[in-house]
Formats: C-alpha cells, structure tokens, sequence
C-alpha cells in the first residue's frame, strides 16, 4: 500500500453523444494536425514546399474538367462497390468479398460482349450484360451466405477466399479470349462495332455511370432506413436472438441481404467493363473491393456520408498521383501522406466516442 | 479553457509552417511559374499544330514540343527503368526539361486509367505521348482517335500499321539481335565449362525463365538459343514462363525449378531480380535482360542486352517537332544504337569473350550473319523454307503474311514487333 498514490497520468472513458458541432470540431482538428504532420515531413523529407504539395494534390482533382470528371468517376465506382458492402456490413455480416462479386459481374459482362457480339442487338447485348453481371454477383455472394446461414461458417474467410477464385477465373479468361495469342490480355473488346458499350450520354464518358451510381445510392439509404428489409437488417445486425425473438426469419435475411450485396457488386462490375474499360484484367477492380469496407466503415454504413468518404478516399489517390508526376517522387510518398491523413482521421472517431481525464494529484476518484 | 488553448496551438503551428515556406525556400516561388508556364506555352503549341506553316517560323523560339510519357509501374521496374532513363536522356538532348518541357506519369495500369492519362497529357499541352506497357495499346488508339492533333508513340504494340491512323505509331528494336549475342556469350561460358571438365558435352543444357509463351517471349528465348548454339552446338534449352511481366517470386521458382532440372545457365525475359539473385545464391552463371546486374551478383552475371529507347524518342520528337511524318512501325537495330550489351562482367565471363562478342556484332551489323537463319534450326527435323506468321494483329489469329526468304525468317520487317512464334528443335517447355 505504499505506492498507492501513483496512478495512472490519465485514463479514458466513454463520451455522452457530442453535440454534432463538437464532433465535427474535432474532426476538423484531426485534419488540420494531419495537414501540419504531413507538411513538417514533406519538407523534411523531400525539401518541397508543403503548400505547394498541397496545391498539387488540389490540382490533381479539380485542376481541368477531365480531371473532376474523372474524380467523379472514380468517386461513382468506389461509392457503388461501397454501397454493396453496407447492407451486410449492417448486419454485422462481414463481407470482404466485393474484390471478386465485382470481378465476377465484370467477367460476367465481359463474355457477354464478346460471345454475343454479332448474335444478338446491340440493345439486347446490354440487357443480357446486365442481367448475367448482376446475378454472377449476386451468386458469388450467395454461396458463402448459403453456408453461414445453414452451418454458420464464417463469412469473412469464406468471401475473402471467394475473392481468390474470382481472380484466377478472369486470368483464366484472360487467356482463352486473349488478343494477340500469348499476351494474356484482352484488349479492349468490340473496339470497331462498340457492342456492348454503354451510350455516352450529353459528351461525358463518365456520366452515364455516375447517374446509375447516383440512383443506387439513393435507393439504398430509402432501403436501409425506410423499407422493413432495412429494419430487418437492423435488428439482426443489433441481436440475432432479439430478431429471432420477434419472429424475423434470421437465415432468410442473412441470405438475402448478401445476394443483394453482391448483386450491387456485379453491377459495379458490369460498369467497370461495358461503362469505361471494355475490356477484362484480373485487377480491373483495382482493389475497390476493400478499400470501400473503409469507406462503409468511417461513413458509420450511411449511404450519404460514403458519398464523402469516397470522395476523401479518391481525392487522397489522385492527389497522389500528381504529387508523383509534378514533384519527380515516388508514388510511395503520395501514400505516405494518405495514410497519415487517414490514420488522424481515423483516430478521431477515438476522440469523438472517448474522451481522456487527467487524474489530478491529491485528489480521489469518484 | 484547454480547447481554446489547443487552437490557438495549432494556429500558431500552421501560420509558422507557412512563414518558413515563404521565407526559408526560394525554390517554391520557382514551382507557382513553373506551373504557370506550361499553359503559358500550351496555347501555342495548340495553335502551331494545326497551322503547319506557322511551325517554322516559331522554331527558333522554344522548341514546339511537350512530351508526355506513360509508364506501367515505377523505377522499381527493370523494364519501366530502361524506359524512364531512355526518355530522360533522349529529352535533355533535345533541350526539353521536365515538366515544362516533358511530363512523366507512372503507374499506369494497363485500363482506361491510361486513355485517361493520355487525355490529361494533352490537357496540359502535351503534343508527343508515348507509352511503355504492351497492354497500353488499345487505351492509346482510342486516345489517338481523339486528338488527331497530338502524336501518339507506343513501344511493343502491334496494331499501328493497321489501325489506319496517321497519329499512332508502334515502336520496337530487334532486340533479338541483342539476346543472339547474349547467347554467344553464354555459349563461351558453357565450352569453358566443358573445358574445364565441370561439365560433359551433353550436360550443357541452359534455362529460360520467359514471361508469356508469347511471340515477343518466344522470339527472344529463340534467338538466345541460336546464339547458345553458334559457339556451343551440342546445348539444348529449357524454359519455364512466369505468365506475368514482373514477378520475383514466380521468377525465382523458376530459375529454381530450372537449375533443378540441370540447367547450368540461366537467361531470362521477365522485369524483376527474382531470377539473378537466385543465380547468384547457386552459383549459375547467367545472361540478363534490361540492364546490368553486376552490383548485385557480381560472381554470376556475364552480360545483359537491352533495348535502348532513346534513338526512337529522339527520332519520334524530333518529327513531331518538324511537322513531319512518323512511320507506323519504327525498328531500331544494332546498328542504329537501339539495341545494346551492357559491360561484360569479366569476373564470370568466359576468356575472349569480348573479342568474339564484337566479331560476331560486326558480322550482326553488316548483314553477312542472320540470328534466325533457317540453316541453323529445324521443326521437327525439317528445315523450313515457308512460313505464314500472324502480322496483321486483328485479333482473328489468322497468320496471312510469309516470313522466310532468301534463307531467314524475316523478324520484326512487317512490323516492329516480333512475330517469331515457332517452337524449334532442341527447346523445351517444361510447361507444356
């Protein structure tokens, strides 16, 4: 009992709700210290000026037209592979798998292209894409929903593993539609006839996507939040026991919210391919897949607020990306920079949820 | 209390930070004009293009050029290194600097994030864009039908000649001249060995760790061999294929499976080190490709050809600077500099082997010695005197074009790219 007085410097403890205007002060804070941090080591590091390393990674999204097309363009398909993951994430069922339901849509769409060129109407084509992406996604899904739901096997190895399969079919593929003979690539498909592309709508290449994604991402927060499928979801996500109790059917929910993931994951897919690539590679995803269960995460799985997470996430890899060609620098710096950004903010959800109390000398705890 | 206090911390910190921005460094006042400079010089580099008449009078002035590059991967790369030192040296001859004068992008994946690379190039002024990645090709055609106005130059493609466009163009060297005299080398290496008794005559067997089983590959892997043989007629050749351009631990196994199967020399065609350092770890000497590897492996490294790319930037800009046309396929040769050998590392190769190296160049350059002459390899024990190759890349895999005359297989003339893809005697996919 004799060193009893030497507590801990400081302890933390749960935070009541903040009011939102604190929230975002500290938010806010967390920003500006990641900016502060990033500048102090960019110019320790490489000898730049931090402003204008900053005014580069600005540039890279909002320097020219293009580039903020193409920002929207990547915000769209990161969104929408982002929204497909939130209605498991809501159930607390973890889904990794959206790397390969997004592959194997884009596969799905693919075959479509290239086995039905000629056969069918161009219309017909990208009916057929639609539908054969959509369902691909939504049975790669099934299928380690099927064996939770039956035997409870643990979804996130099961989806993570799906993803390896997924991959070494496209590279499977690659090979058999390969163009020239050898290559193992594709190449861009039907690139005279243009079937199975999608329609350039009003001169922007990218609008068209972002229009579908636009439309997913407001059906999907009226789902979650209004429909009784989203209610469902929640209340197996809070208690199974609980939806159990109130007579909700747990295996059919479970399956059915994982179709519906992966579902959105074939149709992110099937923009990959007929909206801007038309062609197939075995990382045409480009790891979207798990970059948006980060997304889903820091957005708290509201499909709203993954608009700006996206939107951070992309900004961040653009900026990236300009930062490497302006400045001569390793495209390793770029993401430096980003994940000490992400780390801060990141770190201050732990501010908003817990806050730290300095024990004060001389004094008793309560 | 303690908030206010943390904000005005921060405040303070950041209004520091950006006095010593200002005041210490003089070079960021340099980057804003920098910036400003290439849409300075981007309005009339646009309205040059399309009047040529006016380009002459503007000559004397800067130089009417912006180049733009795109790379796959980064310096990390053998192949995108020998690229990016290519363009670096063929810009500072022509006087461009970088990011006024020529801008690079790296990691450019082989999608539609490469048209969107190429139309951001031309965004900001660029009138030249080349591309290093075989699968960057499709991306460059749609962007070259876009910007009629801006030239358009791909390394390794295949489709210019036939794509009916007057501003895409395909570029490559015969590099199999380059990986013959590889071969020699090699072959030096094995009848030192049989000489010195480590090895019996049969045994001089050498293995390959190729790519894809694709022309490009096979044309390569082919041409070593021959060169194997010139000096060393009783060796015979393995190869196993990675199926990826850059992989060191795919590459690595394979020079393992390789040196199991009794492979006593190793060459490759892949981008990483995965292969060498695995020699160097057994003591298998070897011919690399894309660039020197004796820091690394000193004791097994013999000698590395590689394509020099810069003769065809110089000569690609400089036409577009002209105003004048460039063909749809462009071959550099030993001759022209394109194709190279890095110094011999006399500390694993054989004695004399320089000597016979420039013996057997010389023969290369004036014409009297063919790599692929079809006295030299056989079919299945057939010599040809015929063959139909896939020039004409419309992914039908419809062969249209005959390649062997005058006793050769005529490479890379029809266009750029190999299209040696015959598999011939004393080779063995162990893939297969």
């Amino acid at each position: 009992m004799n060193k009893n007085d030497r507590a801990p410097l400081f302890h933390v403890a749960k935070r009541g709700a903040l009011p939102w205007y604190q929230a975002w002060a500290i938010r806010g804070a967390a920003l500006i210290l990641a900016l502060i941090l990033c500048g102090i080591i960019t110019s320790l590091v490489t000898k730049l000026n931090p402003l204008s390393v900053y005014a580069a990674i600005w540039k890279g999204s909002f320097g020219t037209s293009r580039k903020f097309w193409v920002l929207l363009q990547n915000i769209a398909m990161l969104l929408c592979v982002s929204l497909a993951v939130t209605p498991a994430f809501r159930m607390r069922c973890w889904n990794l798998g959206a790397e390969g339901q997004a592959l194997i849509g884009a596969l799905a769409s693919a075959a479509c292209m290239i086995l039905l060129a000629n056969k069918l109407p161009n219309w017909a084509v990208i009916v057929c894409m639609t539908v054969s992406s959509v369902v691909a996604g939504a049975i790669w899904a099934g299928i380690p929903a099927f064996f939770k739901a039956k035997w409870n096997t643990n979804e996130t190895l099961f989806t993570l593993m799906m993803n390896y399969v997924a991959t070494q079919l496209v590279a499977y593929y690659c090979v058999v539609w390969e163009s020239p003979k050898g290559s193992a690539t594709i190449g861009i498909i039907n690139s005279k006839t243009e079937i199975g592309w999608f329609p350039v709508l009003g001169g922007q290449k990218y609008l068209l996507n972002i229009l579908i994604v636009a439309v997913v991402c407001v059906a999907m927060f009226v789902y979650l939040r209004y429909s009784k499928h989203g209610y469902e979801i929640a209340v197996v996500g809070e208690s199974e026991r609980t939806a159990r109790y109130v007579g909700i059917k747990v295996e059919r929910v479970i399956i059915r919210t994982m179709l519906l993931s992966g579902a959105v994951c074939g149709l992110a897919g099937l923009l990959l391919v007929g909206g801007t690539n038309h062609t197939l590679t075995p990382t045409i995803v480009d790891g979207r897949g798990f970059t948006a269960v980060m997304v889903s995460w820091l957005a708290k799985f509201n499909p709203v607020w993954m608009i700006f997470t996206s939107f951070l996430l992309v900004f961040l890899g653009r900026g990236a990306g300009e930062i490497t060609t302006n400045f001569g620098l390793n495209h390793s710096f770029g993401d430096i920079l980003t994940g000490i950004i992400l780390f801060f903010i990141i770190g201050s959800e732990f501010f908003i949820n817990y806050q730290i109390k300095l024990t004060r000398k001389g004094r008793k705890e309560e | 209390m303690k908030k206010t206090f943390a904000l005005l911390l921060a405040l303070v910190m950041v209004l520091a930070l950006a006095a010593c921005g200002q005041s210490a460094a003089p070079a960021p006042s340099a980057a804003p004009a920098a910036e400003a400079a290439p849409a300075a010089e981007a309005a009339p580099a646009e309205e040059a293009a399309p009047a040529e008449e006016a380009a002459p009078a503007e000559e004397a002035a800067a130089p009417a050029l912006k180049a733009g590059f795109i790379f796959l991967h980064d310096e990390t790369s053998t192949y995108d290194l020998n690229f990016m030192n290519a363009a670096k040296e063929a810009c500072a001859k022509l006087g461009l600097e970088e990011g006024t004068g020529y801008i690079v992008k790296t990691n450019i994946p082989e999608g539609q994030e490469c048209y969107d690379a190429a139309a951001e190039l031309v965004d900001e002024g660029c009138n030249f864009i080349f591309a290093d990645s075989f699968g960057h090709e499709s991306y460059m055609i749609q962007a070259a039908k876009e910007f009629p106005e801006v030239q358009f130059c791909h390394a390794t493609g295949t489709q210019a000649h036939t794509a009916g466009l007057d501003n895409y163009h395909n570029g490559f060297a015969s590099i199999y001249e380059g990986r013959f005299l590889g071969g020699v080398a090699a072959g030096l290496k094995l009848n030192e060995m049989i000489e010195a008794g480590t090895i019996t005559e049969d045994q001089a067997k050498v293995g390959y760790v190729g790519a894809f089983p694709y022309a490009e590959v096979k044309s390569g892997y082919t041409s070593f061999f021959l060169g194997v043989r010139y000096v060393c007629p009783s060796a015979t050749m393995d190869v196993t294929f990675t199926n990826s351009w850059y992989d060191p631990t795919l590459e690595k196994e394979g020079a393992i499976k390789l040196i199991n199967n009794g492979c006593v020399l190793i060459s490759e065609h892949a981008d990483s080190m995965g292969a060498p350092t695995e020699c160097e770890a057994n003591n298998i000497p070897f011919v690399f490709y894309n660039g020197s590897a004796a820091v690394d492996c000193p004791n097994t490294f013999i000698v590395a050809s590689r394509i020099d790319w810069a003769p065809y930037m110089e000569y690609a800009m400089t036409c577009t600077m002209n105003g004048e046309a460039i063909p749809a396929d462009w071959t550099g040769t030993i001759a022209t500099g394109s194709v190279k050998l890095t110094e011999i590392n006399e500390q694993a190769a054989a004695a004399g082997t320089a000597e016979k190296l420039a013996e057997v160049q010389a023969m290369l350059e004036d014409g009297s010695l063919k790599v692929f002459d079809t006295a030299t390899w056989t079919v299945d024990g057939q010599t040809l005197t015929e063959y139909q190759a896939d020039v004409d890349d419309m992914g039908d895999f419809v062969p249209e074009t005959n390649v062997i005359a005058d006793g050769f297989f005529h490479e890379s003339e029809f266009r750029s790219a190999p299209y040696f893809d015959i598999d011939i005697d004393g080779i063995t996919n162990l893939d297969a």
